[in-house]
């Protein structure tokens, strides 16, 4: 397998690209991204591009990768604007597809990292989402209709290149020791907050599993879509007691004009989709990537206990995770230089 | 770039997987355990609460349970017939006739139940609910779903719990004193063909007293309109106690009879089921608790004592 990775420069990509370069049936690992690496790579070939991809096709040409991961699509928007959103999912989807669309492309697998965010919540809204479900509350906040946009190119995708086997995967909320989320900043919070007289049903996907999830789906011709999310839901409530900490209620009403001030004193960004969520909660239904043979690590309240250890010990002996810093020099030496004994059997 | 004119966008979908070359899931035995259906996952111990996937917490239903008890026990009198019919095992669909303003054979039914059977009853109820702050998770917690299609199957299929449904739903709370156990439209069947798709039996409950706990003698479209509630009445409680009248029924004797089971001998897991066998089906059903209603009616000398 030659596999290119997108979203090189996130902690998604980088962690993929680890994955992926440690087995010995992947022959290459590109990783294509706006910014460097995060975490260490062995043998991956980094690659700097805009994130509209528009060298993307010489760049399939030239590598003859067969496998595309798309992990760089954002779901967070608390961290960035609705205008860069749309251009990096929107636009960026759309170009690579493009690129891998080709005649005589070497493409035959295509995973698409999406979001259950695409599922909307509702009060008509069941309390567990299949992957046929439909929506029935209107997309109203950027992330949603970016994120519906390129399912919409990918299914488009899918359909002309019946030769090529495209996954995508919508993950529920990611909670982990590295990953930067919504919820995750939430809880990471002295008070965490919640909206007044609601307790809502939540599940949650460790970022191991979400890794492990996107492997999976390279590894195995699993067409189709599949969510991804821990087993069971949780409400709310438990999970804060679970985490240690305390509550504090946001109106019911009027709930997101309650939480502009936070925002604009940099205390917590909690956008509309998640305020949502904070009030009618969702659940989807795993188990047809169970079906195809994918094993969880860990459960909803798994992942969240998980969550909590992590923070607990980062509150005793600071953030430990080693800061990495890719230096292009470096990296190049590593991997071309003929001084490199690079076979050691 | 053109943004996305529909607003009700559909989730994407991609060619799915062949249904003959993926492994099913061991089907679970039908009639093995009362509950749950739910797999039990290792990571149970680390729960510190007792709310399941529905919302349920058997801990705060418990404390309901015996807050409710003495309204069941002396000011309603329940009295139940033929509970034997309630399966002890596997799901089944309880179907009841609705009334009162505030009905109260909800609670009721679900409270004689689960004392006298000790399984849990999930209520399907209105979207209305979850909108509500406080109440909507303390109905939650205490048993209430929302009435969706996909809960239902869910509950009854995977979980194999009693659900309990009113197909009259808003039409029969609503209705006027005069009306009194004449049942309403059972909605489209939906009931009879989510019971098909699980694969459980239908089981009739026919409710008397329930009317005359809360009777409602006047409405008003309008003001329901404006407020965006089903219906708002003016009920003989609230003629005598002003606005608490909410609060407090008129202790009308219930009555319960529970019908014996409605199977329908059909493959669950249909793709689609015959409409009009659907739809006689719940007329069947609708007739039956009619009948029921009318017989017991037949034999009750006193709405107070029974």
């Amino acid at each position: 397998m030659r596999a290119l990775v997108t979203g090189i420069g996130t902690f998604w990509g980088s962690r993929i690209a680890q994955e992926l370069e440690g087995r010995d049936d992947v022959e290459v690992v590109v990783g294509l991204g706006t910014n460097e690496p995060v975490l260490p790579l062995e043998r991956t070939e980094y690659v700097r591009a805009d994130s509209g991809y528009t060298i993307l096709q010489r760049l399939v040409h030239a590598t003859q990768v067969d496998t595309i991961v798309h992990t760089h699509l954002m779901v967070d928007s608390t961290q960035l604007g609705g205008r860069a959103m749309h251009e990096i999912n929107v636009i960026g989807t759309m170009n690579l597809l493009a690129a891998a669309g080709t005649a005589g492309s070497p493409i035959r697998k295509v995973v698409v990292k999406s979001s259950t965010l695409v599922y909307g919540a509702g009060k008509s809204d069941p309390y567990v989402f299949r992957e046929e479900a439909k929506r029935t509350t209107p997309a109203r906040t950027p992330v949603e209709r970016s994120l519906l946009e390129v399912e919409s190119f990918v299914s488009d995708f899918s359909e002309d290149n019946p030769h090529v086997t495209v996954t995508l995967l919508r993950f529920t909320n990611i909670l982990g020791d590295h990953m930067q989320t919504p919820f995750a900043s939430a809880l990471r919070l002295p008070v965490v907050p919640e909206i007044f007289g609601f307790d809502p049903l939540l599940q949650f996907t460790h970022e191991d599993d979400a890794c492990a999830a996107l492997v999976f789906a390279c590894l195995n011709e699993i067409p189709g879509v599949y969510n991804v999310g821990g087993d069971g839901t949780i409400p709310w409530s438990e999970v804060c007691t679970i985490v240690g900490k305390r509550r504090v209620a946001l109106p019911p009403v009027l709930t997101g004009l309650a939480a502009e001030p936070l925002r604009m004193l940099r205390v917590l960004d909690l956008p509309s989709e998640l305020l949502t969520l904070l009030r009618y909660g969702k659940g989807v239904d795993n188990s047809r990537l169970k079906r195809a043979g994918f094993r969880y690590r860990y459960s909803t309240v798994g992942a969240v206990e998980d969550f909590a250890r992590g923070l607990r010990l980062e509150s005793t002996v600071g953030d430990r995770t080693p800061a990495y810093r890719y230096q292009r020099d470096v990296e190049t030496f590593f991997r071309h230089s003929p001084a490199v004994v690079r076979d050691h059997e | 770039m053109p943004e996305p004119s529909d607003d009700r966008a559909q989730t994407a979908r991609l060619a799915e997987p062949a249904r003959a070359g993926a492994p099913s899931m061991p089907e679970p035995g039908t009639q093995l355990v009362p509950v749950p259906g739910e797999e039990r996952t290792d990571d149970d111990h680390l729960r510190r609460g007792d709310v399941d996937r529905w919302g349920r917490s058997e801990s705060i239903r418990e404390i309901a349970r015996t807050i409710y008890d003495p309204m069941y026990r002396y000011w309603f009198r329940a009295e139940w017939e033929g509970l034997e019919h309630v399966p002890r095992h596997g799901g089944a669909l309880l179907v009841a006739n609705h009334a009162g303003a505030i009905p109260a054979d909800a609670p009721a039914i679900m409270h004689g139940i689960e004392t006298e059977l000790g399984r849990p009853v999930y209520g399907l109820a209105e979207f209305l609910f979850r909108d509500v702050p406080v109440l909507g998770t303390l109905w939650s917690r205490a048993g209430g779903v929302t009435a969706h299609p996909e809960n239902a199957y869910r509950l009854l299929h995977d979980d194999r719990q009693l659900v309990l449904v009113f197909p009259e739903g808003v039409k029969g709370t609503g209705k006027l004193y005069r009306d009194r156990y004449q049942l309403r439209r059972f909605g489209r069947g939906g009931f009879v063909e989510i019971a098909m798709r699980s694969g459980v039996p239908v089981v009739p409950i026919a409710v008397v007293g329930a009317e005359e706990s809360m009777p409602i003698v006047w409405k008003s479209p309008r003001l329901a309109k404006l407020l965006g509630v089903p219906y708002v009445p003016v009920t003989v409680n609230m003629l005598m106690f002003g606005p608490l009248g909410l609060l407090a029924y008129f202790p009308a004797k219930f009555k319960f009879r529970v019908l014996p089971p409605v199977h329908f001998g059909v493959d669950p897991d249909q793709e689609r089921y015959s409409r009009s066998r659907v739809m006689d089906e719940a007329d069947r059903i609708r007739e039956q608790i009619q009948d029921a209603l009318f017989d017991m009616l037949r034999k009750r000398t006193s709405v107070w004592s029974g």
